[in-house]
């Protein structure tokens, strides 16, 4: 440990670097892209030549985005407060509490999140399409997104959640429940508080899901009424066959994914010991 | 939802020191989440596979031959279709190539941020760019570096003396490999940070102890980094081989399936969604299904006591 902080040697550098080049560089590109105007589009230039933010201005102006921009702040926000409230209940009873079915339960959660989506996604694409029984018609509706999200937003707050509570010594539960509380009431003034970091965790990797997933949002929605930006963007780019606005798509795929890379960048120890509390623990 | 559990809990409480048993407590704690999850994913499930045996469409002619409930017809449909099992060897050639490149660039990006002792934090950072870059956005990144026109990847190649005129996306096997170079780029990192998760807990003194006995950099990464790394790699490895089994949005956007890059969950889709044809989209996504959850118990089944975190976790 102490001879690896001393002196970094040089083919780790080079290896750094070429890592970092790696990483950065198509994000660099698709900036330059977004920022070329229609006539230098056709040039393979690595930094545009007439720089011009039209693009931007363009996809501001354009309902279709605007819409689904905002459809995916409600459809990730939504989803997230939903999946922590509803998750931390069962993440607290998994960690904490004896009961039948458990290893049944983990099980069940551990195979949803190898579910391929595609599963799901063709009947309830039926199913909201021509909903049995009068029920209501979900098909192309924010909650006709946001009940299936939960679905495979649930199990990773649940695995999240139940690793950090776990962390929280018993001791403290115990020390409430002898002073006469329940265990629900230490549950929910001794341990949910001490367990926010462990939340805001949860919460930052359920929302990038749900900013990000694609499948589903393609599935389930026709129109900009309930678009969000992934599936819109992918819809812009097959709306025109013989011209694609590649200058715009690239500008709104730099402007949904500025707020991701803020947040990563923000929380990127909370997000490397979620994952890592989610995938190799299990 | 808070609220209401509150309500159901305190009038119990009073009567009793400790409130809710324990399993009453659970049972009550856990099964909003169970609820959900049966709605949403079991049931589904459930219906998909009576879809793909009670429907079945008139309008695509080769299908005729079946009607009224089919039984497996459209499983036989499907089975003796080219497009299936052109589909499966597009998925599966698909994830072989990327996990495999992303297990190798992985672990030697998770190597050198762990030698490299003072940029990790920014490394780190670094790394974690690519992976919160949404797939839809990886692609449309790929899509214009390899545009012949717009893109550079082709003067690059013109450069150093290659074929400088290649159409990637618009030809065989070429638009495949585009879409393995994208998800390499996206998911490669999320591999490292896993493998490096793993490298941290290995302590130094048994490095240590391997070089005073004499060995070289090569054995102890044979001898002792590899096979601790064992469980964190093939953990990594199951999530990113399930992860390409069900891929989807990369051919979408990069090339709606044309040119050899029709994955299977690509071409359930095309058949239901597009196509309208229900029992043959769901007889495809349930045969996913299967091939999916089969690679995943195989993997546990060689894997097995491996799994450490699971055992954990019970």
């Amino acid at each position: 440990m102490d001879t690896r902080r001393q002196h970094t040697p040089w083919y780790a550098w080079t290896a750094v670097a070429a890592i970092v080049v790696f990483c950065l560089f198509p994000f660099f590109w698709l900036i330059n892209v977004s920022l070329k105007r229609g006539p230098d589009l056709s040039s393979s230039s690595i930094i545009p030549p007439h720089p011009t933010l039209g693009n931007y201005r363009a996809i501001f102006d354009n309902p279709d985005f605007t819409h689904a921009l905002g459809n995916s702040i409600i459809v990730s926000l939504v989803t997230t407060a939903l999946a922590l409230s509803i998750g931390s209940f069962c993440a607290y009873a998994l960690a904490r509490l004896r009961f039948r079915g458990k290893a049944l339960l983990l099980g069940g959660l551990l195979s949803i999140a190898t579910f391929p989506g595609i599963a799901i996604a063709a009947p309830l694409f039926r199913l909201w399409t021509t909903p049995p029984l009068g029920l209501p018609k979900l098909y192309d509706t924010l909650p006709g997104l946001i009940v299936p999200y939960l679905t495979f937003a649930l199990p990773l707050t649940i695995y999240i959640l139940t690793s950090f509570f776990k962390e929280i010594p018993v001791e403290l539960e115990e020390a409430a429940m002898t002073d006469g509380a329940t265990r629900f009431m230490a549950f929910r003034k001794v341990v949910l508080p001490l367990a926010v970091p462990g939340m805001a965790t949860a919460a930052i990797l359920t929302f990038i899901f749900a900013w990000n997933e694609f499948l589903l949002a393609t599935t389930l929605t026709a129109s900009d009424k309930a678009r969000t930006v992934p599936a819109a963007i992918a819809f812009f780019t097959g709306s025109t066959e013989f011209e694609q606005p590649l200058g715009s798509i690239s500008a709104a795929s730099v402007v949904i994914s500025v707020p991701l890379i803020v947040l990563v960048l923000l929380f990127q120890r909370r997000i490397v010991a979620g994952l890592t509390a989610g995938g190799v623990k299990g | 939802m808070e609220s209401a559990t509150v309500t159901t809990v305190r009038p119990m409480s009073r009567r009793r020191s400790r409130g809710l048993s324990e399993r009453r407590l659970a049972t009550l704690m856990v099964s909003p989440s169970v609820a959900l999850i049966v709605l949403v994913a079991a049931y589904p499930i459930g219906y998909a596979i009576w879809m793909s045996m009670h429907e079945y469409s008139v309008r695509v002619a080769g299908l005729s031959r079946w009607a009224g409930p089919v039984g497996l017809g459209n499983y036989k449909a499907a089975l003796s279709d080219s497009a299936f099992w052109d589909a499966v060897k597009t998925t599966f050639v698909f994830t072989g190539a990327s996990v495999g490149l992303e297990l190798v660039l992985g672990m030697v990006m998770a190597l050198t941020m762990h030698m490299a002792f003072r940029g990790q934090g920014v490394l780190r950072t670094v790394i974690l760019v690519p992976w919160a870059v949404l797939t839809v956005v990886t692609a449309i990144m790929w899509q214009t570096m390899f545009d012949p026109q717009l893109g550079f990847v082709n003067n690059l190649l013109g450069a150093v003396g290659l074929t400088n005129d290649t159409v990637w996306l618009g030809t065989e096997p070429q638009a495949l490999i585009v879409m393995i170079v994208a998800d390499v780029w996206k998911t490669a990192p999320f591999m490292a940070l896993l493998i490096l998760a793993g490298l941290q807990v290995i302590p130094d003194d048994v490095y240590e102890a391997a070089r005073v006995d004499g060995a070289t950099a090569w054995q102890r990464f044979t001898r002792i980094t590899l096979p601790l790394l064992r469980p964190a790699i093939l953990v990594a490895l199951i999530f990113r081989t399930l992860d390409a089994l069900r891929l989807f949005d990369l051919p979408f956007v990069l090339t709606k399936g044309a040119h050899g890059t029709e994955t299977l969950s690509l071409l359930s889709y095309q058949t239901f969604a597009q196509n309208r044809i229900y029992g043959l989209g769901s007889a495809l996504a349930v045969l996913t299904f299967i091939i999916v959850m089969s690679v995943s118990f195989l993997y546990i089944r060689i894997v097995g006591g491996n799994l450490r975190g699971l055992e954990d976790a019970r």
